[in-house]
């Protein structure tokens, strides 16, 4: 085995910074071209409607089953105490603060995300961001900031989506199936549920999602080795670091949001 | 009153460029001259390629300038440079056409960008642009049902939407059918004339290149080998340019890639008799 050389770990650590101020200038730039980009709402509207609408359809099928999945949990841990009322309320708080926003994220990633970087690094393979630069287009703001801006949009409605097929998925496996009373479950989550407190927090979290998965995807498309191998090892990268990102995000946010 | 308009419209001045130690041009000093059809040969990894993104301040140098109509590329912020690629077309290798924009589209892309025209101007344009290029008919298709040659002439239509002064063409002959390849070396030329242009292609395509060219050059090494007329390049004496435009397999550039010899590797000599370690062993 061999030892790391101290100037290994120095180039290793500037590396890292530069790619970390790499990204960060990229993100204050996306970030900064907010106002030019919604100028031109075409074609920011156009990616939401790619990225909203292909991933909606995976979206509702997987509300629905996790709502079908805490329906009967619930009702099983519930019933033990003699609450099963609650059920509504422990469905909707779940997902609403918790699951929407974070399982949301994690199949925007995969679905739209890879989508996202397979579609930029390809632009870049085929040298279609280098004929656009030599257009004096600046691929930057032409290309990036609408699936940017896009994507902060889309994630907050597809995580909204997500939470209300789980909210009737649970209610289908409680009510429906398993025959909790209809009046109080509802009543218990009307009661229960504050609109600042839980949903509130739940669509900041899914905002802060769409920045960084969003955000994630580009970058990772956007340096993309120009080679098939190259968009290849991207998408892949999308994936993993934004799923980490998500997640660790979401722990961040949930002490700072429930605990303060 | 204006000043007089500079003969050549591209020119390097003692230009050098290498990517990390690799140098690709060495002190280079060339000249495009204006309404002139200028090709750029050499062989592969020449720098042939990076002299066109040079000229497009995609790449930058590391020393020297490059003057576009006077203004050096080299030291120009991003509002010029952007000015300044308005005035140039680039024709890229394959075309590089909008994957998911249709062939009236691609050619509408910089119009839409740049002007505020009106869609019926736009599209009296694009079509105008098609038909020179002969693929007016072309206009509804995706990039995708379309083959090489016509890629790169719906890429040719769109470099050209805007009438630019100066249009690059990367390699624009690589890969093409006889008909196709005369096509475009056609027009290259018709364009060029028509259209009161100044054209730069890169090409390893010698009938082709000769016949349309007005001034070549040939670099090597990342020096300038030859320049002048078609014919004086030709008949140049310079035995490394010989080669290359009689397109003999060995001359100073070797067919054989440098390694060890013959002797060695056939155990002809004592020492290298045992076959080479797998790194297993």
């Amino acid at each position: 085995m061999s030892w790391y050389k101290p100037s290994d770990v120095g180039l290793a650590t500037r590396r890292k910074l530069a790619d970390l101020g790499h990204g960060a200038r990229l993100f204050f730039r996306l970030v900064a071209l907010m106002v030019p980009t919604f100028r031109r709402f075409g074609l920011v509207r156009d990616q939401i409607h790619f990225l909203g609408n292909y991933s909606l359809a995976i979206i509702s099928v997987s509300g629905l089953f996790v709502g079908f999945v805490f329906g009967l949990q619930g009702y099983y841990t519930l019933q033990r105490y003699g609450s099963s009322s609650a059920l509504g309320l422990l469905v909707t708080l779940t997902l609403v603060r918790e699951l929407g926003p974070v399982v949301t994220a994690l199949l925007f990633a995969g679905r739209a995300g890879t989508s996202l970087t397979a579609e930029i690094g390809l632009m870049k393979a085929g040298e279609q961001i280098s004929v656009m630069e030599m257009m004096a287009v600046d691929p930057v703001q032409r290309i990036l900031a609408p699936r940017f801006w896009a994507g902060v949009i889309t994630m907050p409605l597809l995580a909204a989506v997500f939470s209300a097929m789980g909210i009737i998925g649970g209610w289908v496996v409680g009510v429906l199936l398993i025959g909790v009373d209809g009046g109080s479950f509802w009543s218990q989550i009307q009661n229960g549920v504050d609109v600042w407190q839980d949903v509130g927090n739940g669509i900041l979290k899914s905002i802060v999602f769409g920045f960084t998965v969003t955000f994630i995807a580009l970058l990772q498309g956007f340096d993309a080795q120009p080679t098939p191998e190259g968009v290849a090892s991207a998408t892949t990268r999308t994936v993993v670091v934004a799923s980490l990102s998500v997640l660790g995000l979401d722990f961040i946010l949930t002490a700072m949001m429930f605990t303060i | 009153m204006a000043p007089p308009p500079l003969t050549a419209l591209v020119e390097l001045r003692n230009l050098t460029f290498s990517y990390g130690d690799r140098v690709i041009l060495d002190n280079v000093s060339l000249a495009v001259p204006r309404g002139k059809v200028t090709a750029l040969m050499g062989a592969s990894g020449g720098g042939k390629t990076t002299i066109l993104r040079l000229i497009g301040g995609q790449n930058r140098a590391q020393s020297g300038q490059l003057l576009f109509d006077g203004d050096d590329v080299t030291v120009m912020k991003q509002p010029q440079l952007y000015a300044a690629r308005r005035r140039m077309g680039m024709l890229f290798q394959f075309g590089a056409l909008f994957a998911d924009l249709s062939v009236f589209e691609n050619v509408a892309f910089p119009l839409r960008e740049h002007t505020d025209l009106p869609e019926a101007l736009i599209r009296d344009i694009v079509l105008m642009k098609l038909n020179a290029v002969g693929l007016r008919g072309a206009r509804d298709l995706m990039p995708g049902e379309v083959s090489g040659g016509m890629a790169r002439r719906i890429a040719l239509a769109r470099a050209i939407a805007l009438d630019p002064e100066l249009v690059m063409y990367d390699e624009p002959f690589s890969g093409l059918d006889p008909i196709s390849l005369g096509t475009a070396a056609r027009l290259i030329r018709e364009l060029n004339d028509s259209m009161g242009l100044t054209s730069i292609f890169v090409s390893h395509e010698l009938e082709q290149t000769f016949g349309i060219a007005d001034h070549v050059i040939i670099l090597a090494n990342g020096k300038i080998a030859a320049q002048g007329t078609p014919e004086e390049v030709r008949s140049s004496a310079d035995p490394l340019v010989y080669q290359y435009v009689h397109a003999l397999p060995d001359g100073p550039v070797r067919f054989h890639y440098p390694g060890s010899t013959v002797q060695e590797d056939f155990s002809m000599g004592l020492e290298s008799a045992r076959p080479p370690s797998r790194g297993l062993s």
